[in-house]
């Protein structure tokens, strides 16, 4: 039963992160049907920007009691800058290509994805970088049911995120514009919507999940590597998909699916760890093939 | 299914007399010039090492000319080229080696290997073709990655992490009195090889380009939809194009395993199929001539520029103070993965046409397809 509980605690704190990632994803595709490939790169990017304010502001010295307010202070930063980079790729290597035929943009997506891996590559190397973890550790609970205290505050922080985005878009007049814009981008833009600064705004708030998702997976793992982003970026993109590519609800519900499954597989079958991201991909190819629309999509798979 | 392998079987039966006109209008024949270069190098040029790197590069103009029958003719991102040549590696190390014990000759295992990787890719293929392009792109991801990690994961098969080594080598058996030949570690028969297979391939998907089939591709690429008003079977016609360029990687992958002599599953990873994707971007997407030429400019950057290049810098700065404590040449040695990002990046940004356009995908890149014209009209831009 312990054992059962540790490994749906971890499962659930993966899932925390791919779901931040996964949310990228599918706003970029459902705004301008571009798989943003250089995505899980920008979560890598996220992470190490955080590390470096980290260092920074030397926020492993302080006391526990500016510590939180340190951490808060900490994502809000990297969330911002991390933003602003997702609005300048979109800018520069997206937006000119908006209406060039389908390759192009996605080649260039594979292009930003190799451009910031290169960058993180020339400045950190290929090893893995130790991160601090600056969350509380400890367990709390009793017997069989414990859980730690930094999951705990993973699964919170992300679920928070999650909730705030769903009523963002839900409730304001940018979210408003960005449901607009992805139903149906010339009619949006007949009724007066800023099609472009909507789509800078979509960027930018995925970009900043993904830096949330980098930051945390940083502090969790307590290390990160240059082409960390890839391999969880296309754990993301399952989780995307495989909830309904384009909807958000979907995205977190299907990046705790692929992390309890990532969990589970490498936790119960003897040898599964080498064998997990050979399951996701493979859950990734069935859902395209058998329910390309996901489990709550509702977006045609052919416009 | 009937209509358009009708067509690519009519152009087969036609080959011979079209296929030498075809050639010769389309290297526009210093090409004998070129040609005597090209059998002459490995006699007049004693240093085996060159010719050795050569037959490399010949390895990845014929990666490159596979996948450019994929992205180039057909317009299908296929992101895990990689998966086929790994599987055309495998079934050679597997079916000619000590590992089972099993000793296939190597030509006949470099036809079917390609046979099998386009089994692999109709597999993976025909379900994936039907949805969007784009989707078709991540299902190819996927499957780049799951391929070199099953080979790595299934040791009692595949050696594991340590891979297959001490694959057979090509031989001519002796027949009728001629003397036998081992291939052995001389680079100079499999330069002569990978120099006939181009040759033919090069004849082989020019023809191919120009006949219905090649005609079919583009016309997908350039609008799916009225192409398929026109009576083309998309799926079909898709389907032949990634099997074809399957087929390629398989081929290059059984050659390139019988001449390294080992295979290992670390050596098929993503960053492969993206340099050949680079390759086929960086010369011009459809152009034959440009794809060799991306194929060997960045073959060149790979094996000779990002290894000299760092002893050149350390060289050069060691004298300059300022420069010395900075580990210039560090970076450089690390800069591969930029430099395959901005030549994508601006490629695209730039010059999506490449370096050599193909002069039908020039059109179509710079003035976009008929349907995002129509959105200009409308004023969408």
């Amino acid at each position: 039963m312990k054992f059962f509980v540790d490994q749906l605690v971890l499962g659930l704190t993966n899932g925390a992160i791919y779901a931040l990632i996964a949310l990228g994803y599918t706003l970029v595709y459902g705004i301008i049907e571009l798989i943003n490939f250089a995505h899980g790169d920008v979560f890598t990017v996220g992470g190490i920007i955080g590390l470096t304010l980290i260092g920074i502001f030397r926020l492993e010295q302080l006391s526990p009691a500016l510590l939180v307010l340190a951490v808060i202070l900490l994502f809000a930063a990297t969330m911002t800058i991390t933003g602003f980079l997702g609005v300048a790729i979109e800018r520069l290597a997206y937006r000119p290509l908006r209406n060039a035929p389908r390759l192009a943009p996605l080649i260039t997506a594979v292009g930003v994805s190799f451009l910031l891996e290169g960058i993180l590559f020339m400045i950190k190397g290929a090893n893995e970088i130790s991160y601090p973890n600056l969350l509380p550790s400890g367990k709390i609970g009793t017997g069989a049911f414990q859980i730690g205290i930094t999951n705990l505050i993973i699964i919170v922080i992300a679920l928070v995120l999650m909730v705030g985005l769903h009523q963002f878009i839900q409730r304001t007049r940018i979210g408003r514009a960005m449901r607009a814009t992805a139903q149906d981008r010339d009619a949006a833009r007949l009724m007066g919507i800023d099609i472009n600064r909507t789509i800078a705004t979509t960027f930018f708030i995925g970009s900043a999940l993904a830096a949330a998702g980098g930051i945390i997976y940083g502090f969790y793992y307590q290390s990160i590597r240059f082409d960390q982003g890839f391999e969880a970026g296309l754990f993301a993109f399952t989780a995307a998909v495989f909830g309904g590519i384009g909807n958000v609800i979907g995205a977190s519900l299907g990046g705790f699916v692929i992390g309890l499954i990532l969990t589970f597989v490498a936790g119960y079958w003897s040898g599964g760890l080498q064998w997990a991201s050979v399951v996701v991909f493979s859950i990734l190819i069935l859902t395209l093939v058998f329910r390309p629309t996901g489990l709550l999509g509702m977006r045609a798979a052919e416009r | 299914m009937s209509r358009a392998p009708r067509g690519l079987l009519e152009r087969l039966a036609q080959l011979p007399p079209k296929s030498l006109r075809a050639f010769a209008t389309d290297t526009r024949v210093p090409g004998i010039g070129l040609g005597l270069v090209l059998v002459l190098f490995p006699l007049l040029d004693p240093n085996k090492s060159h010719v050795n790197v050569a037959a490399d590069a010949g390895t990845f103009i014929l990666l490159a000319l596979g996948l450019n029958i994929v992205v180039g003719f057909a317009g299908l991102l296929d992101l895990g080229y990689a998966a086929f040549f790994a599987i055309g590696s495998y079934a050679y190390a597997m079916l000619a080696s000590g590992q089972f014990n099993i000793h296939i000759p190597f030509w006949f295992l470099l036809l079917t290997s390609a046979f099998t990787a386009a089994f692999f890719g109709v597999l993976l293929g025909a379900p994936t073709l039907r949805l969007r392009g784009d989707y078709l792109a991540i299902v190819t991801l996927g499957f780049g990655e799951i391929v070199p990690r099953v080979f790595k994961n299934a040791s009692t098969y595949t050696g594991g992490v340590n891979g297959i080594v001490g694959l057979d080598q090509p031989s001519f058996p002796q027949v009728l009195g001629f003397p036998g030949y081992k291939f052995g570690f001389n680079p100079v028969p499999y330069y002569f090889l990978i120099l006939a297979i181009l040759l033919l391939s090069v004849v082989l998907i020019s023809n191919l380009r120009d006949s219905r089939l090649g005609r079919a591709w583009m016309a997908i690429r350039e609008d799916e939809v009225a192409a398929a008003s026109n009576g083309i079977n998309t799926v079909t016609t898709k389907l032949l194009a990634f099997a074809m360029g399957a087929a390629f990687s398989g081929f290059a992958g059984t050659y390139a395993a019988a001449k390294l002599f080992i295979v290992s599953p670390d050596d098929f990873g993503f960053v492969v199929s993206v340099s050949v994707l680079v390759m086929i971007v960086l010369g011009g997407m459809g152009n034959l001539r440009g794809v060799i030429v991306g194929a060997l400019l960045i073959f060149f950057i790979q094996r000779y520029l990002l290894i000299q290049l760092p002893g050149w810098i350390a060289a050069l700065t060691a004298n300059i103070p300022f420069l010395a404590s900075v580990d210039v040449a560090g970076y450089v040695q690390r800069s591969n993965y930029l430099i395959f990002g901005l030549i994508l990046v601006f490629t695209m940004l730039l010059r999506p046409q490449g370096l050599i356009p193909s002069a039908q995908r020039k059109v179509e890149l710079e003035l976009g397809t008929s349907e995002e014209a129509v959105a200009d009209l409308r004023g969408s831009a």
